[in-house]
């Protein structure tokens, strides 16, 4: 039940990557979520919903792409992708394995916004 | 409006600008960000609309985990050994501490940092002339993070301190989010929690160093299968150690000593 912390501090690095590019309002915010990193996706989307409006992602698409866990196994040199649950077994020798080369992701991945360019007006005086 | 896709290096990060990006993006746009751009386009009259796509690749917990090697940095240069200790409330955190400060304390200076929601009862009961001892209260936050830590830490006298536990705030969940800068992460798990525990709370033992079996006193009594939670533990957490003990009858917290002992950083 952290999502909501971690939505703010997902929040607060929106606004300053926002900043830092110019971009008033954000079209898309992308987070990259692993499998055994700990926050859930549903709940990510629910506490970005409560908290996103008076930001500059109000409004925007939340993606969360999830990035399954892999582990290597040290028996027999293999690296292996987990389809699902946490018991990281070798598909190979059936050793388990808690060498984890990927799950833990919990990234802003992207920011997706656009800009518009007005022809330059001429002020005349 | 032609198409036109610039690809603009920055330091560190990658920009594809594009114009009139709606009907033609490397990315998937969602139908609502095709519909907004072109009405963007259409209400701005000789101008254009661009997407930005920014990849940014940053840490979530970005704040905590710069915050976490700090507190690490700071510890390994200070010559002490950081326990993050956690479990659900009530597997036995402080009775365990309480026992080490008596015992392993009485050889290497110990201290604790100790967090809960509310009340400062555990620092109480841990509090020693010989050892160090802070509450954190968190009020309503469910986990201790690297910033609660290094406040924490500033508030007691480390000198001479050998050993640094910090007992998380009982919850089985959230702590293994937050790492706080120490260098073994310790998981409990008591012999009335029932033996599938790792298997229904994988992620914090997934992440543990060293798994404690704790209230084997009792085990017996409760009916509880000791075999089958530590084949349970193994199976989730290969990668981590497992002790078997009790804080009250004594019966494997040699072999706990031992593991604190030999990973004691060099005296300085």
């Amino acid at each position: 039940m952290h999502e909501a912390g971690i939505m703010e501090s997902a929040l607060a690095i929106v606004g300053r990557e926002a900043g830092a590019h110019g971009a008033t309002r954000v079209e898309r915010v992308t987070l990259r979520v692993g499998a055994i990193s700990g926050a859930e996706p549903e709940a990510l989307r629910f506490a970005f919903e409560a908290l996103s409006p008076g930001t500059v992602a109000e409004g925007a698409e939340l993606v969360i792409e999830q990035v399954p866990a892999r582990a290597h196994c040290a028996e027999c040199d293999t690296d292996f992708t987990i389809e699902s649950g946490f018991l990281f077994e070798c598909p190979v020798c059936r050793a388990f394995s808690g060498d984890v080369r990927s799950g833990r992701e919990l990234d802003l991945a992207r920011l997706e916004f656009f800009e518009s360019t007005t022809p330059n007006h001429v002020h005349q005086h | 409006m032609s198409t036109n896709i610039e690809e603009i290096p920055a330091e560190g990060f990658r920009i594809n600008a594009l114009s009139r990006a709606a009907g033609a993006s490397p990315r998937n746009l969602s139908a609502p960000l095709s519909a907004e751009i072109n009405a963007a386009l259409d209400a701005s009259p000789g101008g254009e609309v661009r997407v930005q796509s920014v990849d940014l690749n940053i840490p979530l917990l970005e704040k905590n985990d710069i915050l976490a090697e700090r507190n690490r940095g700071y510890f390994l240069g200070r010559g002490l050994l950081a326990l993050n200790i956690v479990s659900s409330p009530g597997s036995g955190k402080t009775t365990l501490l309480e026992r080490t400060l008596d015992e392993f304390g009485k050889d290497e200076r110990c201290a604790v940092l100790v967090g809960d929601l509310e009340t400062d009862n555990d620092g109480r009961r841990l509090e020693r002339p010989h050892a160090a001892v802070a509450q954190i209260t968190t009020g309503t936050v469910c986990h201790l993070d690297a910033s609660m830590v290094a406040r924490a830490a500033e508030e007691i006298d480390l000198d001479g301190v050998r050993v640094l536990f910090i007992e998380n705030v009982g919850n089985l969940v959230c702590p293994a989010s937050f790492d706080l800068g120490e260098q073994v992460r310790v998981v409990l798990l008591s012999c009335t929690e029932g033996e599938d525990k790792p298997l229904k709370y994988p992620p914090i033992f997934k992440s543990a160093h060293l798994v404690l079996l704790t209230k084997t006193d009792i085990a017996a009594a409760l009916g509880f299968d000791r075999k089958l939670a530590v084949e349970n533990i193994r199976r989730i957490a290969p990668q981590a150690q497992i002790i078997e003990l009790s804080s009250r009858s004594g019966e494997g917290v040699a072999a706990w000593y031992e593991f604190l002992r030999a990973r004691l950083p060099r005296r300085r």
